[in-house]
């Protein structure tokens, strides 16, 4: 092996600091090679390593009851009874997707499909959350649009093909996403519980088997590219960005599940993030093994790939195992069936080191565990900083007017024109279409149980207190299930903040975390798994902290109660109450943004408790069959919600008068979370569940045939035709997109 | 009656056809490998959707290729139900044991959406059960389903009374509204919509069941 010492450029450009390097020499006890250099510098970004957030990511709660597997392995598993458990997790694809939208999108969704096959479970619906910058903005109106585009396509194109539905998820256009969007992708697969696979290697002389797509000098850093922040020069690095390939990973998907059921796996571990370099090493720092390779085995697209190349490639579709020694061949046929290439490329061995052999010769040989789980570990400093926000000048207020503007916004409009391109019913388990529930359901057809799920996340909550943003995201999904009489269980996080070098961003990434970590901990939703991904930020623009959580829940499977208003002539019931409202806490609504087109002030307040019975309020109710229809209040508050409401094939109305003395703006449009609108044929059972569980819950009015009105105290603030409303409401995205 | 479901590698819609006749429709239903060489003892073979060989090159054009295709060509010229969804439309078209092809959508993006189709005609075996001028709600998913023909042979399509479903929302933009088509001999049909996707009330529709209870009167009354 031939090493030097390394000059500090190469150390630099490798985004190792000095004491980064002195550390890896340590370690190893001599200069690393140049290979060596590449291995850490991977295995030791922020993408691979957490070294900045692991230190508070262990604030969150892992453990609960129905926690099968928590954070480590590819997914989180929960058991849903039956003998089935579910596997799911989150993950960004932020940087690639806004070097190459399209693909960028596209491998975000193989890689969590990976993520949950490597498992053993079968994928069974995908959800986004997505960020973009404005669509009509002058200057970067046209790049937001091609990248929303592109990204969906990529979604569309990967997601479809590899036949697993798109279920639901989340869309939000803001300016700070302008040079840096975000693509979160949610998978979750299903399996029974003895049928998991680990990514754990063991059995010193077994065999390390490689499948899947051959290697090529695609997305080389990928990891540490999404380890640093975009400059003018990140375009040349679209190379960087890997081409995905949804039919080979669905081979892929169909042989690894067969071959797991042979008996002969050990253990299984996709090639993601740092390829081989991370299968490798984390699934011998599992299991407390070594890993010995050699590179000449290793199928590759293109001739004369040098060591680096081969161990820090992400071509994508690729899979490593650990097969029993003697049964190989029980898995080689397995994967022949599918017309996948499988070659045996090293041995485990007792060592505890990767031995990395090219033609023969030792490249690298690094002890497992100090790359795989040493990394460096940062207490970087955290410093908040409360914008500085001054209170919006008033416009005089006309509900009349603003409820349509509001309903086309680009935040709360339909986004059909981005869930039509998913098929959202493949495997004919998706009980409902994305916007006819709150919560996404799919069912589990063995078990008579289905699974609803459901993502979010607040920039603009989270930039105004990142505390109180991340508990109203738990909040809100835990709504969102328990509206479709889900009980939630336990949930996966996508972290998505700026540098984490500057104090300010830290100090968001801290809070959120804190925030995200106690109200999960009081809704028993353990967080099983998740990604942290940083240095969004284009130019010294930091992205708004956006933490993005997705919750699952459980429910007897039946047909779903969803949001529109069903027939004329019921109590429409607002549990929960109107809720309370300030000028501060009236500056992060969709209303401040769209209509006074500002921002101050402080996200909307919660009362975790009371939040928690109106949810275990609206679950029995729902579960008791009494809800012809329920909705939770969120974006847009009360007026957009009833809006949405009357959405329904019949286009059934409501005429309510509410009996508050908040401002008519405030009281049509505050956020204020814990309020669900709901209509019954049986509002005094309705009423008396709510009564029990400590609950207002108001009843403010009937359905119609035609029309809507909303009235404060008896003044009519508005009155407005259903189909006129639901034209801007539908029609406004594509207008957007073109 | 037992159904043969093919699977070509890249096939997605395999387990909802399988799970649609045994599970929702009560009947037998086996798994046939693509390079098998004969169908085995079955009485009718679905040819389901999905993205068979990843659509590469065009849709359908691989799988035409496969083993099993010969298979099925026998089988259909023995007067045996071949039924394509789909996917398995495009690869029927491909194949040549229908006319016209599947193209990119009007609106060129993949577009899921529950539709409003009529069935065509009642003179086949998979729609003998539709009542006609009823309206059927079924979901279509794909990229390129927009149904052409030259004039020709959409002519004569509909002189021979094969159009076998037609959209009443047109949303690929089809030439002549044409979801199904028929065969000439009638025994082998393809259409986009996927009528498995809709065989009970939790999908949202139980409309998809037409077809396939049309396929069953025949083989009770074979």
């Amino acid at each position: 092996m031939s090493t030097a010492a390394f000059s500090p450029e190469i150390i630099a450009q490798h985004q190792l600091t000095p004491a980064e390097y002195q550390k890896i020499v340590d370690i190893l006890g001599r200069e690393p090679s140049y290979t060596e250099l590449g291995i850490f510098s991977v295995m030791w970004s922020e993408h691979c390593s957490y070294k900045s957030s692991r230190l508070h990511l262990k604030k969150l709660p892992t453990r609960g009851k129905l926690v099968v597997q928590g954070p480590g392995e590819n997914a989180g598993i929960i058991d849903i009874g039956g003998g089935y458990v579910i596997a799911f997790k989150i993950e960004s694809h932020n940087h690639p997707s806004f070097i190459e939208p399209f693909q960028g999108a596209a491998t975000g969704v193989g890689g969590i499909l990976r993520d949950i096959f490597t498992m053993g479970a079968r994928p069974i619906a995908v959800m986004d959350s997505l960020r973009f910058g404005r669509l009509d903005d002058p200057q970067t109106g046209a790049r937001n649009r091609r990248i929303l585009g592109g990204v969906v396509a990529g979604i569309a194109h990967y997601g479809n093909c590899f036949g697993v539905p798109t279920v639901g998820g989340e869309c939000i256009f803001e300016p700070c996403y302008d040079g840096n969007p975000l693509v979160n992708v949610f998978a979750l697969g299903v399996c029974r519980k003895e049928d998991v696979f680990y990514a754990k290697a063991a059995g010193t002389g077994n065999p390390v088997i490689y499948v899947g797509a051959r290697t090529g000098r695609d997305g080389i850093h990928g990891a540490s590219m999404a380890s640093a922040e975009f400059t003018e020069e990140s375009k040349q690095k679209r190379p960087n960005v890997q081409v995905g390939d949804p039919f080979m990973e669905k081979l892929l998907l169909e042989a690894c599940l067969e071959a797991m059921q042979t008996g002969a796996i050990v253990g299984i571990q996709d090639m993601g993030a740092a390829g081989l370099t991370c299968s490798t090493c984390e699934m011998g720092s599992r299991g407390e093994v070594g890993i010995e390779i050699e590179l000449d085995r290793v199928p590759q697209r293109e001739t004369g790939m040098t060591p680096y190349e081969i161990m820090l490639s992400e071509s994508q579709e690729r899979m490593l195992l650990v097969a029993d020694k003697g049964r190989e061949q029980e898995v080689f046929d397995v994967f022949r069936k599918w017309g996948l290439e499988a070659s045996e490329i090293g041995i485990v061995t007792n060592d505890g080191k990767l031995r990395v052999r090219h033609h023969g010769q030792v490249v690298a040989e690094i002890p497992n565990r100090e790359l795989a789980d040493e990394a460096p570990l940062y207490a970087r400093p955290h410093v908040a900083r409360v914008p500085d926000l001054p209170a919006s000048t008033r416009k005089p207020a006309d509900i009349q007017t603003a409820l349509p503007t509001l309903l086309a916004a680009p935040d709360i409009c339909s986004k059909r024109w981005i869930w039509e391109q998913y098929d959202y019913q493949v495997r004919t388990n998706t009980l409902t279409h994305p916007e006819q529930t709150d919560a996404a359901i799919v069912r589990v057809k063995e078990t008579g149980t289905s699974v609803a799920m459901s993502l979010d996340g607040n920039g603009r909550y989270c930039y105004l207190s990142p505390r109180e943003g991340a508990q109203l995201a738990v909040a809100e999904c835990c709504r969102n299930l328990s509206v479709v009489g889900a009980t939630p269980v336990a949930a996966t996080n996508c972290l998505n903040f700026g540098n984490p070098e500057r104090p300010e961003i830290m100090a968001q990434l801290v809070d959120a975390v804190e925030g995200m970590g106690d109200a999960c901990r009081f809704f028993e939703t353990p967080i099983t798994g998740g990604n942290v991904s940083l240095y969004n930020e284009t130019l010294g623009e930091g992205i708004y902290p956006t933490p993005v959580i997705g919750i699952v829940g459980l429910l007897k499977t039946a047909a779903p109660v969803t949001v529109p208003f069903k027939n004329a002539g019921r109590s429409v019931i607002l549990l929960g109450g109107i809720g309370s409202c300030d000028e501060a806490r009236f500056g992060s609504t969709e209303y401040a943004k769209e209509i006074e087109k500002q921002l101050w002030g402080l996200p909307p307040a919660i009362d975790l408790d009371h939040e928690k019975r109106v949810q275990a309020a609206i679950r029995e109710i729902v579960v008791a069959g009494l809800a012809e229809s329920a909705h939770d209040l969120s974006d847009g508050g009360l007026a957009v919600a009833l809006a949405e409401c009357c959405f329904g094939p019949a286009e059934i109305g409501a005429q309510v008068d509410i009996p508050s003395d908040l401002r008519p703006e405030m009281m049509a449009f505050h956020e204020g979370p814990s309020r669900v609108l709901l209509s019954t044929a049986h509002p005094k059972e309705v009423c008396e569940i709510a009564a029990r569980h400590g609950v207002k819950a108001s009843i403010v009015g009937v359905t119609i045939e035609k029309g809507m009105e909303i009235r404060q105290r008896g003044n009519t603030l508005g009155s407005w035709e259903i189909a006129a409303l639901r034209s801007a409401y539908k029609e406004a995205l594509e207008t957007h997109v073109r | 009656m037992k159904f043969g479901v093919i699977v070509f590698p890249g096939s997605n819609c395999d387990h909802d056809a399988f799970f649609a006749v045994s599970n929702n429709l009560g009947q037998q239903a086996e798994f046939i490998w693509h390079d098998s060489h004969s169908l085995g003892d079955i009485d009718a073979v679905i040819l389901p959707g999905g993205f068979s060989y990843g659509d590469y090159l065009r849709c359908g054009a691989i799988a035409k290729f496969s083993p099993v295709m010969q298979a099925v060509k026998k089988f259909a010229a023995d007067g045996g139900l071949v039924l394509g969804v789909c996917n398995g439309f495009q690869i029927l078209c491909e194949a040549g044991l229908l006319p016209g092809a599947l193209v990119r959508n009007r609106g060129l993006k993949f577009i899921c959406r529950e539709l409003r189709l009529r069935a065509g005609t009642t003179n086949s075996p998979f729609t003998s059960a539709a009542e006609p001028g009823r309206i059927y709600r079924m979901p279509i998913a794909h990229g390129e389903g927009c149904y052409v023909a030259d004039e020709r042979t959409l002519d004569e399509l509909e002189a021979e009374d094969r159009v076998a479903f037609r959209y009443i929302d047109n949303a690929n933009g089809s030439m002549r509204e044409i979801a199904g088509i028929l065969s000439r001999e009638r025994n082998v049909m393809g259409m986009m919509p996927h009528p498995e996707r809709a065989t009970e009330p939790l999908m949202g529709s139980s409309d998809g069941l037409v077809v396939f209870e049309s396929m069953l009167r025949v083989a009770v009354h074979a």
